[in-house]
């Protein structure tokens, strides 16, 4: 029943953020999605990503977004309606996906797998997977995010060497 | 759960709140025994922090007072001491002022979201033995999950205020949170790194033996040290106190991100500001000064709680002190401070922490991590002050 | 070396803070409704009319001449002469006031009226406690609220008081010169004898 009350409540947010005309209010939207998201984790017994879902996301990316939406937006910009003429043919499209999909899915073989008993995902574990068995996936991912940091910076640099 | 009977008078009076709410719970029917338990510690909790809240405004006042040569408020009650009740009235029978152009939902969410998140970061602080509400493994991961979603709070109040002003002050508060929190977190890693676990509980646990009289606290290790610095300058940073609050910096954008909020709004934003404090100079107690342990070997027969308060009481008091002694921080004095100074000296930190745990015990080991604690310590030091030209002031007129 | 600074600043308010507690000279605040700053002599607050002796009635010095009622920038006195005489400070019979109202709330505190007014009757009080919560009648004064005794005005302005006292004793001292010289007049007029054998007596003054 937690479930079902937290699948609700992501699902709603996400619908909100890409349905609601004011930008700022679809950003508090979305972060309320990745809120559910996070419960839905934490239902599932994962303490690390749910927390770390929590913390990186509602309190790094949806500040990002935030940010970037107050320093480039123009005062009030005028909503346009947000029910494309098409919207016909993509819910047709969405329907099609989503029931090839479920049918996939509930016809595959996972499902008659039984679930195993799974040990609990403690810290420490993860703590042992990530240097030992992951050790080069994590340095590599260290690697990209220097890279898009010091990319960032240096688009940053170059636009105020030339607005100077 | 249940513990073994305590035997001697010292651990009653230890246990004395676990008792108790143990018996209580007994008189409620045994499936909903496990959400009255956590009801009460809740309720507990709400009640001792915010009274807490109450006293440290008075006490901050007449502190503040006092080294500025004058009484602080001393006309309500004995000592002034009921002050907070004059306020609490006026807070809320202030009228409460909502500017048409704010947007409505945002404005009067911020604030519950402020109280919301600061009261959940005290669900797995251990205030005294047994008396952590959560033993989640991931504890100190819950700490600063609900920590980063006090930054969203600001946001919403300075954006929906539709006032200049307030989204200046939040843009700039929103900016030094983040600023600061890598250090903070890079300082509570250290101390996750000596001790092996995420889990608060295990980490006061970590602390609680003696060598002689002195205990284990993390502090009393050079990069703990180092670390419990970093911590608390971080934390001060994190509540927008003085020397860091700029955002709210009275003298210059009026209140900054909650200049349109009147009456008991802006109570719950005052309550909020001090709970997050509170949280975390809990979590610096926790990691660093050994939660509810006692300083010296012959005084654990106090009990748990009254430790962790009297050095919650301790921290609260340096706060009040640093407040009352410093100016103001420009915004980018404080930048500068936090990532050319406090971030490098983290690093090191957790550089420091890793030589420690494989040094065998010994001189040597404190030896070599007091030097690389020191040595960045004054270089850094040293650069940060580079810039600083203090001349002596030449008046073009008026000589 | 970088919280140096902050280190000799901690150590100050430290100082600062408990020095409070034990030197007293470091808390400089009055404790105000307990305790009160004495005030300078020469404060002043709003005007009050003085009388000489216990009767209020019959020692008012004012003779109603309404030189302050017109010299007042903002008129917040109004006079209303009375129609027979008493005698005033120094004895010659004049005019009284009936009425004499001061509307404290528009007075200005500027003391014109003390300045131009001949007889020493009204003077400056130095009373700031005033609040009321009557706001019609509360601060418009009558001359009942106004008249205050002479040992008033000697205690609030000692020396301004002695100067006073000193020019109506001198006034006095006149008029009971030129009393006395009538009087003496009269009987020299009364006893033409004595006045013919007596020629440099008495009118020589």
């Amino acid at each position: 029943m937690l479930f079902t009350i937290f699948a609700i409540l992501t699902l709603a947010g996400a619908v909100a953020a890409i349905s609601l005309r004011n930008l700022v209010h679809s950003v508090l939207a979305l972060t309320l999605a990745f809120a559910g998201l996070a419960a839905v984790y934490l239902l599932l017994g994962a303490q690390f990503i749910g927390l770390a879902q929590i913390l990186v996301y509602i309190g790094a990316v949806a500040i990002l977004i935030v940010f970037a939406i107050l320093l480039i937006r123009e005062a009030e910009p005028a909503s346009p309606s947000m029910v494309v003429s098409s919207w016909v043919g993509s819910v047709v499209a969405v329907l099609v996906i989503f029931g090839t999909m479920a049918w996939a899915i509930e016809r595959s073989a996972i499902t008659q797998r039984a679930t195993g008993s799974q040990a609990e995902a403690s810290m420490q574990q993860i703590g042992n997977a990530l240097m030992l068995r992951f050790a080069l996936p994590l340095e590599i991912i260290g690697l990209l995010l220097t890279a898009a940091l010091i990319g960032a910076v240096t688009i940053a640099l170059r636009e105020k060497g030339e607005g100077r | 759960m249940i513990l073994a009977p305590p035997n001697t008078a010292a651990e009653t009076a230890d246990q004395i709140f676990v008792i108790l709410r143990d018996w209580i719970v007994r008189h409620v029917p045994g499936g909903l025994q496990p959400i009255f338990s956590d009801l009460i510690s809740v309720v507990a909790i709400l009640a001792v922090f915010a009274s807490l809240f109450a006293i440290t405004t008075v006490l901050e006042r007449k502190g503040l007072g006092r080294i500025q040569n004058r009484y602080g408020p001393n006309r309500v009650g004995p000592f002034g001491l009921l002050q907070p009740l004059a306020d609490g009235i006026k807070a809320l029978t202030k009228e409460n002022i909502v500017p048409l152009a704010a947007d409505q939902t945002v404005y009067v969410l911020a604030p519950v979201v402020l109280v919301v998140a600061a009261f959940s970061m005290y669900a797995v602080l251990p205030i005294g033995r047994n008396m952590a509400l959560t033993n989640l493994d991931a504890g100190v991961l819950f700490f600063f999950a609900a920590s980063s979603v006090m930054e969203l709070s600001v946001f919403m109040a300075g954006w929906s205020s539709r006032n200049k002003y307030s989204l200046l002050g939040a843009m700039r508060a929103i900016a030094q949170m983040i600023s600061y929190e890598v250090p903070l977190i890079l300082a509570s890693v250290t101390v996750i790194m000596a001790a092996g676990s995420l889990s608060t509980v295990t980490i006061v646990e970590k602390q609680a033996g003696y060598t002689g009289i002195l205990p284990h606290w993390f502090i009393l290790t050079p990069w703990g040290f180092a670390g419990f610095v970093l911590f608390m300058i971080a934390t001060i940073a994190e509540s927008n106190r003085s020397p860091f609050d700029l955002p709210e910096g009275e003298s210059e954008i009026i209140a900054g991100y909650f200049t349109e909020y009147s009456g008991f709004k802006f109570a719950l934003f005052f309550l909020g500001e001090y709970i997050g404090l509170f949280a975390m100079s809990g979590l610096g107690i926790t990691l660093f000064l050994g939660g509810w342990g006692a300083p010296l070997s012959f005084l654990t027969w106090v009990p748990s709680y009254i430790w962790f308060f009297a050095k919650l009481l301790t921290l609260i008091a340096v706060f009040i002190w640093l407040r009352g002694t410093l100016p103001r921080l420009r915004m980018d004095q404080l930048m500068n401070f936090a990532w050319k100074f406090m971030l490098p000296m983290a690093l090191i930190n957790l550089v420091t922490v890793g030589v420690w745990e494989f040094l065998p015990h010994g001189v040597l080991r404190w030896l070599v991590c007091s030097v690389m604690v020191v040595v960045p310590y004054v270089l850094l030091g040293r650069g940060l002050m580079q810039g600083w030209k203090v001349e002596r002031r030449v008046y073009k007129f008026a000589e | 070396m970088l919280g140096e600074g902050i280190a000799k600043g901690l150590v100050e308010t430290a100082r600062n803070f408990f020095g409070s507690y034990f030197i007293k000279d470091r808390l400089t605040t009055v404790q105000y409704p307990e305790e009160r700053l004495p005030q300078a002599e020469a404060a002043r607050n709003f005007p009050f009319l003085v009388y000489d002796g216990d009767d209020w009635l019959a020692g008012l010095r004012c003779v109603s001449c309404q030189i302050c009622e017109k010299e007042c920038p903002p008129k917040c006195i109004y006079i209303e002469k009375s129609k027979d005489k008493k005698p005033d400070a120094i004895g010659k019979p004049q005019f009284y006031p009936t009425v004499f109202n001061i509307d404290v709330s528009v007075c200005m505190s500027c003391q014109i009226c003390v300045e131009v007014c001949p007889f020493e009757a009204i003077k400056m009080d130095n009373d700031f406690e005033l609040s009321t919560d009557d706001r019609f009648c509360g601060l418009l004064w009558d001359r009942h609220r106004l008249a205050l005794p002479n040992s008033h005005y000697q205690k609030i302005h000692p020396t301004d008081a002695a100067v006073s006292d000193a020019i109506l004793a001198e006034d006095k001292a006149k008029v009971d010169a030129k009393a006395k010289a009538a009087v003496e007049n009269k009987a020299s007029a009364a006893t033409p004898s004595v006045a013919h054998v007596d020629p440099g007596g008495s009118s020589t003054q």
